[in-house]
Parts: C-alpha cells; sequence; structure tokens
C-alpha cells in the first residue's frame, strides 16, 4: 500500500540500477511466495493463483532461454536484498531492453519494505548462478521461509503440516494446489503419520528439506 | 461478527422479521425482536416534511438544499458528461447492527450524526458493498455487501412541494441473503459476500432479482403488503385457534389496509451446481432463463428447476496442471436470447451461439487485440486479464475492463476494439509495486450509460471516470465525504504524472490504494449513477438547469 506522503531516499539515486536479472529473481521469488501463501488461504483464488503461476512460468522460461548469462555482480551487492525493488521501470519495460539504468529517484517502490522474499533455488537445470549467489540467496532464503512459518505456526498449528501434507505425490496436482488444500489432516491420521515417517520433518527442523519441498512445488507448477 | 437478521420469511402466522417501509425503519432489524415497535432515529437538522417514510438512513451533514450556483454545461443523455456538471445527491450509509442497537432513543441528533460520520469507527467488513444494481425501471437500486446482505433502495416519489427531492434514494427492503457455509469436504468455508445482483424484468406487482455468492444464486422475491385479512372463522384476532364450540357464525374475512410492510422471500434456491467460485450471472432475455459462470464452467438454469442446470461451457482442462486462462465475466445478449459472451484472464473475449451446438466450447467469434510489442513486460498478460464485460444496450457493441483500460468492441470486427480508454495509465510504471500489494488484482467493473454514448468505469483514491465516447472527453470524479457537499458541483480532479504538480492535482504517489471503487451503475433512462465506495454508497446526478 502506498503511505502517502512518502520521503525520498537521497542516498542511493546515484547508483547503479541493479541488473535486470536481479530485478527478475526478485519477481520470481515475490511470485512464489504469493503462490505459496494463496495456498495456505481459506479461499484460494484460482484466477489469481493462474495469473501468478503464468507469471511464474514466463519468468522461468526466459531463465532458461537466457541460460549462458553470466551478470556482474553489482558493487551493491550487499544492499541488493534491500533493493530489489528500487526501480520497478526496469522490470515494467520489455524484456528485451535489457537493463538500463535510470531509476526513479522518488519511486515509491524503493520505499516499500518487501514482504520476506524467499529466494527460490528451485531453478532449472539451465540457470547458471554466480559464485555468491546461491550462497547468499540460500541465506536469505532460510530467513525468510522461516519468518512465513513462524507466522503460520502461531495462527494455525495444524497449517504447516497441512502445506507438505499434499505435497505427497499422490494427493498432489495443480487442481489441489489452486483450488484449496485436500483436507489431509481431517481425512486420515494415517495418512499424515505415513507422511511424516517417510517425507520431510516440519520446517523448522531442518531447511534442506525445505529447498527439498519449494522445489517440487516449482517442478509442478512449472512441468519442468 | 455481528449477528445477521433472520432471513425474512413472512408469512401469514407468527413474527415476522421484515423491515418495515412504512415507518423506514434501519436497513437491518433487530435480530431477536420480531417486528419491533418503530425506532425512529433522530431526525438530521433540517426539517423534512414527512414523505412516504422518514429515511434513517444517515444522511451525513446534509445541509438545507442549496440551488446550484454558475451555469455549467447542460448535460443531457445525448451530450454525455459535461466537465463540472455531477451533482452529489446522497450518501447513504449502512451502520452495523451493533452500533444501532446500542443507541439509546433520546441520544442527542448532533452527537448521533457525528458519531456516524465517523465511518471507521461503525462500519466493519461486512459493511463493504461488493454489487450494485439498478433495477430496469431504475426505480430502485440494490446494493450486496460482504456480509451477504442485499439492501434495496427505491426512488423518492416526485412530489410538486420538494421537486429538488427528486432522485433520492430511500431504504426499501433490506434481507440476508446469504450464510457463511462451510464445505467439509475441502475443509473450506464458503464466503457469503455477494458477488453480483442481477434484477429480472418486472412482470407484476412483486419484484425479483438474483443474488448469488461463490456457490449458490438464489431467485429472491420482494413484495409489499398493505392489507391484511380480517376476520376468520377459525382464528381470533391474534391468530389464535378459537374453540371451535364457540364458533356459532361463518363470515368471510375481509381485507384491510394495514402499515405497509416490504417483505423478500427466497423463491428458489440454485445450488450444488458449481465447484469453482461464481463471478457472475446473467438473465436471459427469454425472461426463462439464466446462467451462472465461475471460473472454468457456464451453466445455463431455467428459473422453475432446481435442481438441473445445462453445462454450457467447459475449459477445464483434463490435467490441471495444464490450466493457463480462467473464465472471468459472462453476460447474455439483451435482445438475441441464443448469444453470449465470456472473457478471460488473457484478455480474450469469445462469443457463443447456443444453437450451434449443446456445449459451446467452441466459439462463434473471438475478440482479441493482438500485443503491441513495445508495451511487453512480465506483466503484460495480468493487467489485460478483463475483469468485467458488458452488452452495450443496444447490443451492437461489447465494452470490456482490463486493469489499465476500457475497449469497446464492434461485434462484427474481432481483431481489435473499436475504442480504447486509458483509465489510469499512470500506473503502468508501477505495477511492480501494485502487483507486490495484490492490486494488480483487483477486478473493476464497468458500465455504459442509457444511450450507451458514455462509459463509466472506476478507480483508485475513490476516483471515478466517464468517457463520452462521442466527444472523446472523458473527466474524473472522487466519491469522498470530504469533497463533497450535497448538491455542491463535482470538481473533476486531476492525477499529476511528473513534473510540476498544479494546486488542485494530486501525485500519483499520494493516491490511497486502499480506496477502490469497483461497483458503479447507471440508470437504465437518466443520468443517475450509483458509486460504491468501501462501505459507502454515493448518488449523483446530473444537475439540469
Amino acid at each position: 500500500m502506498f503511505a502517502r506522503g512518502l520521503k525520498r531516499k537521497c542516498a542511493e539515486d546515484e547508483e547503479a540500477a541493479p541488473a535486470y536479472s536481479l530485478q527478475r529473481q526478485s519477481l520470481l521469488d515475490m511470485s512464489l511466495v504469493k503462490l505459496q501463501l494463496c495456498h495456505m488461504l481459506v479461499e484460494p483464488n484460482l484466477c489469481r493463483s493462474v495469473l501468478i503461476a503464468n507469471t511464474v512460468r514466463q519468468i522461468q522460461e526466459e531463465m532458461t532461454q537466457d541460460g549462458s548469462w553470466c551478470v556482474p555482480v553489482p558493487q551493491t551487492a550487499g544492499r541488493a536484498s534491500r533493493d530489489r525493488l528500487v526501480s520497478t521501470e526496469i522490470l515494467c519495460r520489455s524484456a528485451r531492453e535489457g537493463a538500463r539504468p535510470a531509476p526513479d529517484p522518488g519511486d515509491p517502490a524503493s520505499e516499500l519494505q518487501v514482504v520476506p522474499a524467499a529466494q527460490a533455488p528451485g531453478v532449472p537445470p539451465g540457470g547458471v548462478w554466480d559464485g555468491d549467489g546461491p550462497r547468499e540467496n540460500r541465506g536469505s532464503f532460510h530467513k525468510s521461509l522461516d519468518q512465513i512459518f513462524e507466522t503460520l505456526e502461531s495462527q494455525s498449528p495444524g497449517a504447516v503440516e497441512e502445506l507438505f501434507s499434499d505435497v505427497d505425490g499422490s494427493y498432489y496436482d495443480l487442481d489441489a494446489v489452486l483450488t484449496g488444500m485436500v483436507g489431509g489432516a481431517k481425512s486420515g491420521q494415517d495418512g499424515l503419520e505415513a507422511f511424516a515417517s517417510t517425507a520431510a520433518p516440519p520446517p523448522s527442523a531442518g531447511c534442506k528439506s525445505d529447498l527439498g519441498e519449494l522445489d517440487h512445488v516449482v517442478e509442478i507448477l512449472v512441468e519442468t | 461478527m455481528h449477528q445477521p437478521p433472520p432471513a425474512s420469511s413472512c408469512s401469514s402466522s407468527g413474527s415476522c422479521e421484515c423491515a418495515r417501509v412504512g415507518v423506514r425503519l434501519s436497513a437491518l432489524a433487530p435480530a431477536a425482536a420480531p417486528c419491533p415497535a418503530p425506532r425512529r432515529l433522530p431526525r438530521p437538522r433540517q426539517l423534512e416534511p414527512p414523505s412516504r417514510g422518514t429515511s434513517t438512513l444517515i444522511r451525513a451533514g446534509l445541509g438545507p438544499w442549496c440551488s446550484p450556483t454558475g451555469s455549467p454545461a447542460p448535460l443531457s443523455c445525448e451530450t454525455g458528461c459535461g466537465e463540472g456538471s455531477w451533482i452529489l445527491v446522497c450518501r447513504l450509509l449502512v451502520p452495523t447492527q451493533v452500533s444501532l442497537l446500542s443507541m439509546e432513543e433520546d441520544i442527542d441528533t448532533r452527537k448521533i450524526n457525528n458519531s456516524f460520520l465517523r465511518d471507521h469507527s461503525y462500519a466493519t467488513e461486512a459493511d463493504i458493498i461488493s454489487t450494485v444494481e439498478f433495477n430496469h425501471t431504475g426505480e430502485l437500486l440494490a446494493t450486496g455487501d460482504k456480509g451477504g446482505r442485499v439492501v434495496i433502495f427505491q426512488r423518492e416519489q416526485e412530489s410538486k412541494n420538494q421537486v429538488h427531492r427528486r432522485g433520492e434514494y430511500n431504504v426499501y427492503s433490506t434481507f440476508q441473503s446469504h450464510e457463511p457455509e462451510f464445505d467439509y469436504l475441502k475443509s473450506l468455508e464458503i464466503e457469503e459476500k455477494i458477488n453480483k445482483i442481477r434484477w429480472l424484468p418486472q412482470q407484476n406487482a412483486a419484484y425479483f432479482l438474483l443474488s448469488t455468492n461463490d456457490k449458490t444464486v438464489k431467485l429472491w422475491k420482494v413484495s409489499e403488503r398493505d392489507k391484511r385479512p380480517e376476520g376468520y372463522n377459525l382464528k381470533d384476532e391474534e391468530g389464535r385457534l378459537r374453540d371451535p364450540a364457540t364458533i356459532t357464525t361463518l363470515r368471510v374475512p375481509v381485507l384491510r389496509p394495514m402499515d405497509l410492510m416490504v417483505e423478500a422471500t427466497p423463491r428458489r434456491v440454485f445450488a450444488n451446481a458449481h465447484t469453482y467460485h461464481i463471478n457472475s450471472i446473467s438473465v436471459n432475455s427469454d425472461y426463462e432463463t439464466y446462467m451462472s459462470a465461475d471460473d472454468l464452467r457456464i451453466n445455463l438454469w431455467n428459473f422453475e428447476i432446481t435442481n438441473q442446470s445445462f453445462n454450457i461451457v467447459d475449459i477445464k482442462p483434463a490435467n490441471m496442471e495444464e490450466l493457463t486462462e480462467v473464465i472471468t465475466a459472462a453476460e447474455f445478449h439483451p435482445h438475441h436470447c441464443n448469444t453470449f459472451v465470456y472473457s478471460s484472464s488473457k484478455g480474450t473475449i469469445r462469443l457463443c451461439d447456443m444453437r450451434a451446438s449443446a456445449l459451446c466450447d467452441r466459439h462463434t467469434k473471438f475478440f482479441e487485440e493482438p500485443e503491441d510489442p513495445s508495451n511487453r513486460s512480465f506483466f503484460s498478460e495480468i493487467i489485460s486479464s478483463i475483469s468485467d464485460v458488458k452488452f452495450s444496450h443496444s447490443g451492437r457493441y461489447i465494452m470490456t475492463r482490463d486493469y489499465l483500460t476500457v475497449k469497446v468492441w464492434d461485434l462484427n470486427m474481432e481483431n481489435r476494439p473499436i475504442e480504447t480508454y486509458q483509465v489510469h495509465d499512470y500506473l503502468r510504471s508501477k505495477l511492480c509495486s501494485l502487483y507486490e500489494n495484490d492490486c494488480i488484482f483487483d477486478k473493476f467493473e464497468c458500465v455504459w450509460n442509457g444511450s450507451d454514448s458514455v462509459i463509466m468505469t472506476g478507480s483508485y483514491n475513490n476516483f471515478f471516470r466517464m468517457f463520452d465516447r462521442n466527444t472523446k472527453r472523458d473527466v474524473t470524479l472522487e466519491a469522498s465525504r470530504e469533497n463533497s457537499k450535497p448538491r455542491a458541483i463535482l470538481k473533476p480532479r486531476k492525477v499529476c504524472v511528473g513534473g510540476k504538480r498544479r494546486k488542485d492535482e494530486i501525485s500519483v504517489d499520494s493516491l490511497d490504494f486502499s480506496k477502490k471503487i469497483l461497483h458503479t451503475a447507471w440508470h437504465p433512462s437518466e443520468n443517475i449513477i450509483a458509486v460504491a465506495a468501501t462501505n459507502n454508497l454515493y448518488i449523483f446526478q446530473d444537475k439540469v438547469n
């Protein structure tokens, strides 16, 4: 939500705009978070889910095509996680134009505190990452995913298990994702127990399993 | 959540819980008490001669009617929207039941008015208006809200004494149309929010309307009762059965006048036909059938048959993972009962002819504008998603609303629209932020005026826009309490895109994206419009002479 009368940030106007690919990546992260969140909602909106999924697909396709690009890490990499949405202009321009450094000085987007943007390590095999990238990304991913699950757990203890209960291949299809969770918790304790024994423990226990689950989610969504 | 009043179904015996028009009770009858004694809210400061019933809807600080000053361009149906010629008729705010029940009878008028003026303290989310619709004559205006309530307003009758009061709408009836439900199979709650209301053309003294939430469509009958039978043989005046031994004579009951009562009864419930969320309903021009559309399917119903419907469009893929497109809106042609259109999330419109086949999966016409390659971005598809589609009254054109534009299409030309109007193009550079805060998924509606010469749609910051198709002029107006005095002329607003901001302009960064106007309605024959801003309903009319 735009707050009224936002003050301008003067410090970062002169910095070089983050690369287009970074922008694209952040959009991908945001989209995946949205999909995850709407998966947990009581009433998932199918139209919204489909539109977000299409956007994710589009980004993934483009990233696959760009497979061998190598992005020079900008000097401001340290602040990159905050400034990912500095210039919405770049992202909103034609995809083929590439990065053109011209951020709006007064762009309110730069002021927005992004919802913890989880990095998706589930990039299709074609993507080549910088050495720094994945590690740094995974760091922030752990934190942000934990944050998401914290809030979830505080609201409804069962929700977290339910989130992963239908990652089980047999129930899992886009139908369930997009139209509401299969009532795993209600339909059978067995289902959950069986799941718990074979599949990942609750996410607070291990982050590696989170990445695995997310991989799975992205895989399904993107049909790689 | 506040306790909604029980569904009004008045029978001849027992207590009933309908709003009484005669004394214009507040919009919400108290839940427990049956037909309470008239509760008269303290009158606003100016004296109103009693009309058909005192409206107890809160008029926010309306002063005495003042004659308009100045001489803006006259507005008629033909000339369309002139600048500065719309005036506020009334602003209607339905207070929540909680606040009403807690009110004492002897509270000072001024305190009441002031306390209700602070909308935020009393308005709950259940009061957010989710649909607005005039009936076919424009005499009635129905609104549905998130709490599942339907409130019907009726136009003030014209009278010689108060010519300037004409055009006002007062509460006529209110009822709880839908209740929240729980889908046990999916462990999901079904919202009671009213997604759409559609009126049926009037065929007798009663009014009929369709209202729908995400899953169930209901046909409501709204009728007046002003006579009561008296003099039964077997029952006494209170309705108690009389001892048969005491009955020695036979008489015919007679109808005696009573206080006017408006009752709403559910006549049909069309349920269990939609797996996905219903987004549109449309009454066919044969007045015998109607259709309901959800994200993936469209069903055709007969009004008389509730346990069966025909599926006429099904775009669900066999493998849901391949789903990339959903239905966003659908409408029947106003004259041809075999023709309908539906829009999609990919910005396409399909026109179907039901005579071609039972399942209209293959369209007769396909409307799509080729993409502009220079404007392409990751958000192109999202902003091309059509949120509303409306036939013109003539049936020759369709109008579609996507996130940034309104387009008018000629039915005979499928490859591009004949007119495109920019609603708020200054948002094009903010799409990423709007995607992040989900505003990009807002579904705005659009409406035609009676003569199809002007189109209207909403925007953010409580702005709404009108486009005159003939003169190509457009105007931005605001529906807000702060800026509208009754009978004062609405001032056109302007959004400043960049560079120097003039005195009256608003910069894009100052727009309030939480104040969005999604639902508007235009009177079928006159220049009266209803604009829903969150829980407020504004009624404007053009100033004539």
